[in-house]
């Protein structure tokens, strides 16, 4: 029926303004089924606020995301959209899972708890079930250990796998990640990228990854986009794009985060 | 830097001996010295109390158990659990009507808070219990077009229910407030992480914030609750009997008014001293996460 309903995720025309601050200045974005998707650019740069656009957790200013060829966020009614109730647009953002920067476990409840939680209130699954589900990702992030620990008794490197486990428990068919390292001690990170490697390597998930992780962008991602003043300068194969950036703005971008 | 000057330099010991120096902490005379003070005066105090006919202790113990000054006790612990959680219901309908988007319902809520901290509890008492002086009868309908429901004032306002709708009303407004820092104080992730779980605002409140903010929220309640049990009191000026009036009842028939008051202000602490012990025992299930 629609060309785009191949595309988990097509974005066409994304503006963001903050009062007078132009934070997203038209962006388009494709992703395929199955694809990883890495943004980099400069910090200011709107990449996270695009993320954020996608699941409409900000209301792009103009533009328009379209889900699986559903408009994110929208209902059309002849030419125009009108704005979905909350309730509808949670039911949109909920088969697309999110990671932020800084974890937000819940922190009054345990790793299992906060895993469970969605599932039990949002899917109205049993608690079995949802128990089950639990068990399982977090073995799968390898905190089997820490079921019954609560969110301040782990580092931060445990937390993040905790809050992708639970973006996990809701099986969406999109996850997105919202610089899910730049919030960990370096001795940190890896744990939390071999976490996302393998999510990416073992299933169909498609995944957009906001990063300042060169190199896992180099060896995980299928297309990488550089983004800088809230336009997308160039994308590319990881190869085309980081080893051979057209860009000169991309070029030292790339220059000041490798030093 | 050198060592000050007359003192003995130690380095002439093994290290054996270095090792094994005896150490004796420094005493805390102080601790000592404010005990036995602390103590003089209190045994002065409480001989004094004992040994003081004025006290009437044998009227106090007449009394503490009598059945007019139980029911007293009873309608104090009634009223002030009835307009606590009377209070705290509305108070979090207002809290969150505060901090919502909708600027009618905040606007409303904010005056609503405004109104009630601004007038004496004791002022808003008396007006209650006399409602029936500016509106003698209260009507239900559509504001000037119909009216479902009338019923005269003078049969829906009591002693009891004008008491407890001013506590609760009054008390409602300083809930209000403290819910709302409680509110305040949860970070914004914690709603936005709820959101992306596809949470409901109704869900990500109820298993999500509530919980969180309760933390903050217990302290000042119990404050607020403790407080409430001695401002149920006031309604003496409206002749409910609750127990500070029982107490004054019967000293205004026996003239033994002091040991009527101690009667009733053994019976405050005890209820309080209880409240304190279940306030601390809340505080510990609801900081269950922070403690691990």
């Amino acid at each position: 029926m629609n060309a785009g309903a191949e595309y988990p995720i097509r974005a066409r025309g994304i503006h963001k303004s903050f009062g007078s601050l132009d934070v997203l200045k038209g962006v388009d974005l494709d992703l395929k089924s199955g694809e990883v998707l890495c943004i980099l650019g400069p910090s200011g740069s709107g990449k996270s606020t695009l993320l954020r656009c996608i699941n409409h957790l900000e209301r792009p200013s103009a533009g328009l995301v379209l889900f699986y060829g559903e408009p994110v966020g929208y209902r059309q009614v002849g030419d125009k959209f009108l704005e979905l109730p909350e309730a509808k647009v949670q039911k949109q953002r909920a088969a697309m899972g999110m990671v932020f920067q800084r974890f937000n476990l819940f922190p009054h409840l345990t790793a299992m708890e906060n895993i469970m939680e969605a599932p039990l209130r949002v899917l109205r699954i049993s608690r079995q079930k949802a128990r089950a589900r639990a068990t399982k990702l977090l073995d799968q992030v390898g905190l089997e250990d820490k079921a019954d620990t609560y969110p301040a008794a782990l580092s931060g490197g445990q937390q993040q796998r905790v809050a992708i486990a639970r973006a996990l428990a809701m099986e969406p068919s999109v996850m997105l990640f919202d610089e899910p390292t730049s919030a960990l001690d370096p001795e940190l990170v890896g744990e939390v990228l071999d976490v996302m490697r393998a999510l990416a390597d073992s299933s169909a998930m498609s995944m957009i990854v906001v990063t300042h992780e060169v190199g896992f962008a180099r060896g995980v991602a299928d297309r990488v986009m550089f983004m800088d003043g809230g336009v997308v300068v160039e994308q590319g194969t990881p190869d085309e794009v980081l080893a051979n950036p057209k860009h000169g703005r991309t070029r030292a971008f790339l220059k000041r985060i490798l030093e | 830097m050198q060592p000050p000057a007359g003192s003995v330099s130690l380095n002439s010991l093994t290290d054996e001996q270095l090792a094994g120096a005896k150490l004796h902490p420094r005493g805390r005379p102080g601790t000592w010295v404010a005990a036995c003070v602390v103590t003089l005066v209190a045994l002065q105090v409480v001989y004094s109390m004992v040994n003081n006919s004025a006290f009437g202790w044998d009227v106090v113990g007449k009394y503490l158990f009598s059945p007019q000054v139980l029911t007293g006790l009873a309608t104090t612990i009634l009223l002030t659990i009835a307009s606590m959680t009377l209070a705290s219901i509305l108070g979090v309908v207002i809290a969150v009507s505060v901090v919502s988007r909708n600027p009618v319902l905040s606007t409303v809520a904010k005056g609503y808070i405004w109104f009630f901290r601004s007038i004496p509890l004791l002022v808003q008492i008396i007006f209650c219990y006399n409602f029936a002086a500016l509106y003698p009868k209260i009507l239900l309908g559509i504001p000037f077009l119909k009216t479902f429901y009338e019923v005269d004032t003078n049969q829906v306002i009591t002693t009891l229910s004008a008491s407890l709708i001013a506590l609760s009303l009054n008390e409602s407004a300083f809930m209000a407030e403290i819910v709302r820092s409680g509110l305040a104080s949860i970070d914004h992730g914690q709603r936005e992480a709820a959101r992306v779980l596809g949470m409901s605002s109704w869900v990500t409140f109820r298993r999500i914030i509530m919980p969180q903010a309760m933390r903050v929220i217990i302290p000042p309640m119990g404050n607020d609750t403790i407080a409430m049990l001695k401002y149920t009191s006031l309604v003496s000026v409206i002749a409910l009997p609750e127990l500070l009036y029982s107490t004054q009842l019967i000293s205004s028939r026996t003239f033994e008014v002091i040991p009527m008051l101690i009667v009733a202000s053994v019976w405050y602490f005890v209820v309080t001293t209880i409240l304190m012990f279940v306030q601390s025992k809340i505080e510990t299930r609801f900081s269950r996460s922070v403690a691990t």
